[in-house]
């Protein structure tokens, strides 16, 4: 057991984690943040992104441990202060860029990410960037919509129906 | 202008906001106080005896509980199959027993042989390593074909792998005859390949029992929660239903694979009372690939004959059907009722048969997955038609058309009766989307850059919300398969409305306020959806089929109208007017011709605070309960297209172009709607290109992650500019009150052959002599149609 301490959605934590305590298992199990989720054992599926140091980072390949010292943000801490939907959470609602809900969390992270890095992104780079987010309801479709219109692109032409 | 609340509008989805912020309620972030962690020791053999089962050593382990073996369900109930098919010489088919752990022998990889529960997942997975098993390895039965000419059985007491061979539609002699006179017939051999379901979050039970009242409560990802008390209660555990709550909350997709009852779910409640404490199971990845029930894998041989004018004049299939080890929950009913009743396809074909051999093997046992049937039925019935109108050099729409069905209603000769349709429409439809008329100059342009271009086109209908009870109790269901709905007013207006359909995805706790605020014209806001728990509902079939709405939303509809009865007593009594002058509208109860009014909350208080009210008539209170059993199913329909462009020098094949058009008679919610659709279609267009669930001949289990097993990224499917999906031709169901037919299926069922028929014409165009290509139509593959 070693003592890790890091800032999660801007309020320190700190706590006693065993060596191979997973990232994901501390923020559902020991912070109870249960927005991050697992969805596949083998680091493909982005369920799991989180931020840690501003970068997206699947959370389920990382030690708690690792994080000793990082600033690290979750689905949880996304939304407005004034807890509205952020830009991104917006945009997926109005654009219905999710249906169960499960893939969302790391889907928002991501875009979050995509984003932040490259703020107007094309349609192909949208598609290319989520190689590391499996969505098994949506098929991508209004997810792809939803981070373009969050860019500030006008998407309304580009309709599906 | 589009609506802004109500039925047709797009509202925006009030699930969202909980899903958005990570506070959704998943089974895996419920967490019982002083719980335990289960993890399953499981066959890495795909058949073997087992001689022995040594836990001593294990026992011994830091944290243990208790560990279970098949021998301690000696006594306790098998997994129950819920559909018995009686085969074509008129025997029920051969039903093998389906311990929840495995007793004597292991039947495929994965197969649960002990479970470890444990004070944590870490502590239960060291132990079970510790296990020590002694089995003997048995030959694998893999192939069906091989499995029915004999050889390793996979139930010793069964006479055979084969479980059932069945037969249905027109009279042998008949079809034969047609063929006879047939001026061609066109065959194709066809494989409907095995698929994972994979929705996003794995499976989980939890199981926590009260000693205080001998109450067990299994929370679990389940699409039905209501069946699997029914089924882990009556038939597995002997648990009474007033004993026994199941709680399904926010579930992470379905798709099929979470209608049925698993092993898992029935250990973690039974364990939870043997030990006297919640047990936890949560599967992993590669867990669900080797236990989640998976789903298709037919082998297939169509025959479709047709006159000198053209017109179809029989079908005659012959399928094997992988069934896997056990008999998974609604499996049998998948190559049957599901499969066989819809390959009349929209066509007038006057002569059908369809045969189904459903056939053990060792592995993980197939069941409904998207569609189930349905998409194995238009695959078939599509690719044919579409190599015969290349086997007779005809336009494959205009072979089509001229063969649909154009009267309604239709009796087919598979049994069903189509209510309402218009094929010709959504053909229409299709064919403006895609742009037909410009196809040859875009495969020029393709041509141009050395590539070849295929267009590719599909019709397909399906029998959703199923289904008439007593039709299906004489077609083997073990359940009814109506729904049920309660609405609780309460006193100050708002409503509670409890229904027994199950929300995993589809947006149901948006969707169904919106009928019923449209119904007593007053805000969706004020109307909240409860489901999931088999406690706080009254009864439910749960969702699948594409039946919430029009099965549950017709039992809701139906309470809805008994509340209004009700109400409109109450403001009779208030008005001091005539039950049969009052109306509602806006939410305002008025008596016809005067500008006397009760708004609806006076009236809902009314009910609770009866002061002044007509108590000698009707009972205080506010909520009606009704249960639907629907009329017949429901057909909806569409025309798909696509275009591909094929590099003739790797196979690769590019998805450029997707349409779709479809008839789903009303449609509630727009916005969700064309959802369903988007994710049925990058289903189908997955299980064309990239989906492979792979066993090596050993009984091996290749693909059993997410390297192994190809699920379509968003790179996969094509760009928005060149995508529509469209439901503007709408035939409402003429059967029940909202005249809605159901979506959830659709694009699973049409994408596969019109994009594999794009393929096929591409490589037509190349100069190719190429048929048909087997899903997924991989890069390989397609290259060595090419150069085979
Ligand atoms: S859970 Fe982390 S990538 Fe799948
Ligand atoms: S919304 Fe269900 S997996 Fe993406």
């Amino acid at each position: 057991m070693a003592e890790v301490t890091m800032t999660v959605n801007g309020k320190s934590v700190t706590k006693s984690v065993k060596g191979n305590t997973l990232m994901t298992d501390f923020l559902r199990e020991e912070l109870r943040l249960t927005g991050t989720h697992v969805g596949c054992d083998t680091s493909q599926c982005g369920a799991c992104v989180i931020h840690v140091n501003g970068q997206a980072v699947k959370s389920c390949t990382m030690f708690a441990a690792e994080a000793d010292g990082a600033e690290v943000a979750t689905i949880e801490g996304q939304a407005n202060a004034d807890g509205s939907l952020s830009v991104i959470q917006a945009a997926f609602q109005e654009h219905h860029g999710l249906q169960c809900g499960f893939c969302t969390p790391g889907m928002v992270m991501s875009a979050a990410a995509l984003l932040k890095e490259n703020p107007k992104p094309t349609e192909a780079e949208v598609r290319d960037y989520l190689e590391g987010n499996i969505c098994r309801c949506t098929g991508y479709h209004n997810i792809v919509k939803a981070i373009m219109a969050a860019s500030g692109q006008d998407v309304s032409s580009i309709a599906a129906e | 202008m589009p609506k802004d609340q109500g039925i047709g509008a797009s509202t925006k989805r009030r699930e969202d906001v909980r899903f958005l912020t990570g506070a959704g309620n998943y089974t895996d972030d419920i967490n019982v106080h002083g719980q335990a962690y289960v993890h399953f020791l499981r066959s890495d053999v795909a058949h073997g005896t087992i001689n022995g089962i040594n836990t001593s050593a294990a026992e011994g382990m830091p944290g243990v509980v208790r560990i279970f073996t098949g021998a301690d369900f000696e006594g306790v109930g098998g997994l129950p199959c819920g559909w018995q098919v009686t085969d074509k010489n008129g025997e029920p088919m051969q039903e093998p027993a389906h311990p929840v752990l495995a007793q004597g022998k292991v039947r495929h990889v994965g197969d649960p042989i002990a479970a470890v529960v444990a004070d944590s997942l870490e502590e239960a997975r060291n132990a079970a390593e510790a296990i020590e098993l002694d089995i003997t390895e048995l030959d694998p039965v893999v192939d069906m074909k091989a499995a029915v000419a004999g050889g390793a059985k996979v139930h010793d007491d069964l006479s055979s792998n084969l479980c059932y061979d069945w037969q249905f539609g027109s009279e042998t002699e008949a079809v034969e005859k047609a063929f006879a006179e047939a001026a061609h017939v066109t065959t194709l051999e066809l494989v409907n390949q095995r698929m994972v379901a994979n929705p996003m979050e794995p499976r989980v039970a939890v199981g926590d029992y009260s000693r205080a009242n001998d109450e067990s409560t299994l929370y679990t990802t389940s699409q039905n929660p209501h069946v699997i008390r029914l089924l882990m209660g009556a038939f597995v555990l002997g648990i009474p239903e007033h004993k026994l709550r199941v709680v399904a909350p926010d579930v992470g997709g379905g798709f099929g694979t979470k209608i049925f009852h698993y092993a898992e779910e029935a250990f973690c409640t039974f364990a939870a009372k043997a030990c006297n404490r919640a047990v936890k199971w949560t599967a992993s990845r590669s867990e669900a690939f080797m236990s989640d029930a998976h789903g298709r894998d037919h082998v297939t041989t169509i025959k479709l004959a047709l006159d000198k004018d053209n017109n179809f004049t029989a079908v005659h299939t012959d399928t094997y059907a992988n069934m896997g080890a056990y008999l998974s929950t609604f499996a049998p009913s998948v190559p049957t009722w599901l499969h066989g009743t819809l390959m009349a396809g929209n066509y007038k074909t006057p002569n059908v048969q369809v045969n189904v051999k459903a056939v053990f093997t060792t592995t993980v046992p197939v069941d409904a997955y998207r569609g189930a049937g349905r998409p194995e039925a238009t695959f078939q019935l599509e690719r044919v038609i579409d190599k015969a109108a290349r086997e007779l050099g005809l336009d494959p729409i205009a072979l089509r058309r001229q063969n649909f069905v154009t009267q309604f209603p239709y009796a087919t000769p598979v049994a069903v009766e189509y209510d309402t349709g218009d094929y010709h429409a959504t053909m229409d439809k299709m064919e403006e989307l895609i742009d037909v008329k410009g196809f040859a100059a875009r495969r020029a342009e393709s041509e141009k850059r050395g590539k070849l271009r295929g267009l590719g086109i599909n019709c397909f209908i399906e029998a959703c919300g199923i289904a008439p009870s007593n039709l299906v109790g004489q077609l083997g269901a073990r359940a009814g398969l109506y729904d049920a709905a309660t609405v609780r007013v309460n006193a100050t207006g708002s409503i509670s409305v409890m229904v027994g359909a199950h929300s995993h995805g589809q947006g149901h706790e948006t969707a169904f306020p919106q009928v019923v605020a449209e119904m007593l014209g007053i805000d969706e806001n004020m109307i909240d959806i409860v489901h999931g728990d088999s406690s706080k509902i009254p009864f439910g079939m749960g969702t699948y089929g594409s039946r919430s709405i029009a099965v549950c939303g017709s039992a809701m509809v139906r309470a809805t109208e008994k509340i209004i009865n009700k109400a409109k007593k109450i403001a009779s009594h208030l008005l001091e007017a005539s039950e049969a002058d009052i109306e509602l509208k806006d939410g305002q109860f008025s008596v016809a011709g005067t500008d006397k009014s009760v708004a609806w909350g006076d009236v809902t208080l009314a009910a609770y605070v009866p002061h002044n009210y007509p108590l000698e008539d009707i009972e205080p209170g506010l909520e009606e309960t009704a249960f639907y059993d629907p009329a017949n199913f429901t057909y909806p329909a569409g025309a798909y297209a696509c275009e591909v462009e094929v590099d003739p020098d790797t196979g690769a094949v590019d998805l450029v172009a997707f349409v779709s058009a479809d008839d789903f008679g009303n449609v509630i919610n727009p916005m969700i709607v064309e959802g369903q659709v988007h994710g049925g279609i990058a289903q189908g267009i997955g299980q064309a290109l990239l989906e492979n669930c792979a066993y090596d001949e050993n009984g091996q289990l290749l693909s059993a992650s997410y390297m192994d097993y190809a699920m379509p990224r968003a790179d996969d499917l094509p760009n928005m500019a060149n995508y529509r999906v469209d439901h503007s031709c709408q035939t409402p169901c003429t059967h029940n009150p909202l005249g809605v037919k159901g979506c959830g299926e659709a694009g699973a069922i049409g994408s596969p052959p019109t994009v594999i028929n794009a393929i096929v014409d591409a490589l037509q165009s190349g100069g190719h002599k190429v048929d048909h290509i087997d899903m997924p139509a991989t890069p390989q593959r397609v290259w060595e149609a090419m150069n085979g």
